[in-house]
């Protein structure tokens, strides 16, 4: 096939990559997008045989390695818990950025075979190209890698910092740049190895000092560095198909990452220095007295809902942890027979990454037409009888809109408190990830459900 | 003069930014998980690169250093292609609407 027409069905593979993403625009047109996406992939993978044109020997193991890989990700794929679902993509992230590192090595040590010039006399824009490939690449695998283990608990969840870590990071990050200079210059392999190593120790450092709490915001991060690393390739391998498809991707993760970091009020750089746990806990957490709280059990809770003519289901990261999403819909259906209207609200950053809770509730069978955002919903509390918060806390915190001091005020939050009654399932009162007291647990019209979400949810069907 | 073809790719990568950008913020937020699990997917697209290396060289020895990095480099790619877009499906499937008559 020659170069011309291969580069025509790569742009068409581009396009159908679009289209994949415009199709998430609504439930109704994502599956049609996704097959748009697999079909840009076929034609992708397709081309790139042909216009190779010379089979050579290696084509059976080609095949073999691409037959084990994609037996390994179909597998995973059927097998994998929805409640796993950002685990699997920061470990699917790192992949990504370990075929990055793994192409640009390769082609720097045969350029000939991309058409880059000749080893020791690669040409100077593919060098620089490479190196950010690479660079991008290394930091992509290894950053995943660490959010990888946090959030499957391998790794403690809480930040790791260390004094001059900003300063350190800083130097390496500049070396980067003083490495892909020198590889320029000399064109000596050993600045290409040193700038990989050092890249991959970048990825780790930057990762170390986030909490768990700001995964939403470092899985969208990664997702976008995995766009840049397939984009850099892309300018190396002259290819429009990668670098259309690394730009989308670039900018979709840099998106989500604003969206996440506004629904937390916060800036990018600040999750980015250091984590929520470390820097403010000890300002807000000091004087913790003993205050009383109203507790109940399941039956309270079932009476309270009978009674009510509309109840607004608040879930949160506890939820997913007690993979109580089932149990609740079961407990709505049984509230819903009782006709009584059910909705549900979602916070953009309940859960660890953008839209968790939704493939949850959406896993239990919950039509999506009765979950709400936050901006949807929140007038309709003040209207509501019964708001039942399960496994969320952060996002319900008052402080958020009423104390200057803490260290949430500003964050978007849930106005769970103009509710008529907050049903609270929690195992214990301890604070939520950003380490500060809920208001909340406290008001007159507030019942602790102290419990795990699963069994609870159980118990309170049982008894409606 | 004659244009570098660098900036002809430059701008495709530009204006591919632009489209990405508008494209997303019409993403629906109840589907940002298939978000992910999708622009993973097609990130892998990088396989293409993984099989040039695969297959580049000589016929009598298939594995230089090269090579083999770019057999690795397919699996890697081929587990991310083959995961992502059946997840993305497996979740996708799963967003019903409300049924009319119950």
């Amino acid at each position: 096939m020659s170069a011309n027409l291969s580069a025509i069905f790569y742009l068409v593979s581009g396009i159908l990559f679009i289209l994949a993403l415009r199709g998430l625009s609504s439930p109704e047109t994502s599956r049609q997008g996704n097959f748009f996406g697999i079909l840009g992939m076929v034609i992708a993978i397709t081309v790139t045989f042909l216009s190779v044109g010379t089979f050579s020997s290696g084509l059976i193991y080609v095949l073999i390695f691409l037959l084990v890989g994609g037996l390994i990700g179909a597998f995973i794929a059927y097998k994998i818990p929805m409640t796993a679902m950002p685990e699997l993509v920061a470990g699917f992230h790192s992949l990504v950025g370990l075929s990055a590192v793994f192409v640009a090595i390769s082609a720097f040590l045969n350029p000939e075979a991309f058409n880059l010039g000749s080893p020791g006399a690669i040409k100077l824009a593919s060098l620089i190209e490479m190196s950010i490939g690479a660079a991008v690449g290394a930091i992509t695998f290894s950053g995943s890698i660490i959010a990888f283990l946090k959030l499957q608990g391998i790794m403690s969840g809480s930040p790791i910092t260390f004094r001059g870590q900003h300063f350190l990071n800083a130097l390496l990050l500049i070396s980067i740049i003083a490495l892909t200079y020198l590889l320029c210059s000399y064109q000596s392999s050993n600045f290409f190895w040193i700038l990989i190593v050092v890249s991959f120790l970048i990825g780790f450092l930057l990762i170390i000092p986030i909490g768990g709490a700001d995964m939403p915001v470092v899985i969208s991060m990664l997702n976008s560095y995995s766009g840049w690393a397939a984009a850099g390739i892309g300018f190396t391998l002259e290819n429009s198909a990668l670098i259309i498809t690394g730009a989308l991707v670039g900018s979709s993760g840099a998106i989500l990452s604003y969206i996440m970091c506004k629904g937390m009020n916060r800036s990018f750089f600040n999750v980015i220095l250091g984590g929520f746990g470390a820097t403010e806990q000890s300002a807000s957490t000091g004087n913790k007295e003993q205050r009383p709280v109203k507790s109940g059990n399941a039956e309270d809770a079932a009476f309270l809902m009978k009674n009510a003519s509309s109840v607004i289901i608040v879930p949160g990261y506890g939820m997913a942890v007690a993979q109580a999403q089932h149990a609740l819909r079961e407990m709505v259906d049984t509230l819903k027979k009782n006709d009584i209207k059910v909705t549900y609200a979602i916070h953009p950053v309940a859960g660890r990454m953008p839209g968790h809770m939704n493939v949850l509730l959406a896993e239990a069978n919950v039509p999506y037409d009765e979950v709400f955002e936050l901006e949807e919903i929140n007038n309709d509390f003040a209207n509501a009888d019964v708001a039942f918060v399960i496994g969320a806390n952060d996002v319900t915190n008052p402080a958020a809109k009423t104390d200057p001091q803490s260290p949430i005020y500003g964050m978007p939050v849930l106005d769970v408190e103009k509710c008529k009654s907050v049903l609270f399932v929690k195992r214990s009162l301890s604070p939520g990830y950003a380490g500060i007291d809920n208001e909340l647990f406290y008001k007159e019209n507030t019942l602790m459900l102290f419990a795990d979400a699963k069994k609870m949810t159980e118990d309170i069907t049982k008894n409606l | 003069m004659e244009i570098d073809p660098f900036i002809f790719r430059l701008s495709i990568f530009i204006l591919s930014i632009f489209i990405g950008y508008y494209v997303v913020w019409s993403v629906t937020p109840s589907l940002h998980t298939p978000l992910m699990s999708v622009t993973n997917a097609i990130s892998s697209v990088i396989i293409v690169g993984a099989i040039i290396a695969g297959l580049a060289g000589s016929t009598d020895n298939v594995f230089t250093t090269s090579n083999i990095l770019g057999f690795l480099a397919i699996s890697l790619a081929a587990i991310n292609i083959f995961g992502g877009f059946l997840v993305t499906q497996r979740m996708l499937q799963m967003y019903k609407k409300k049924k009319k008559n119950k």
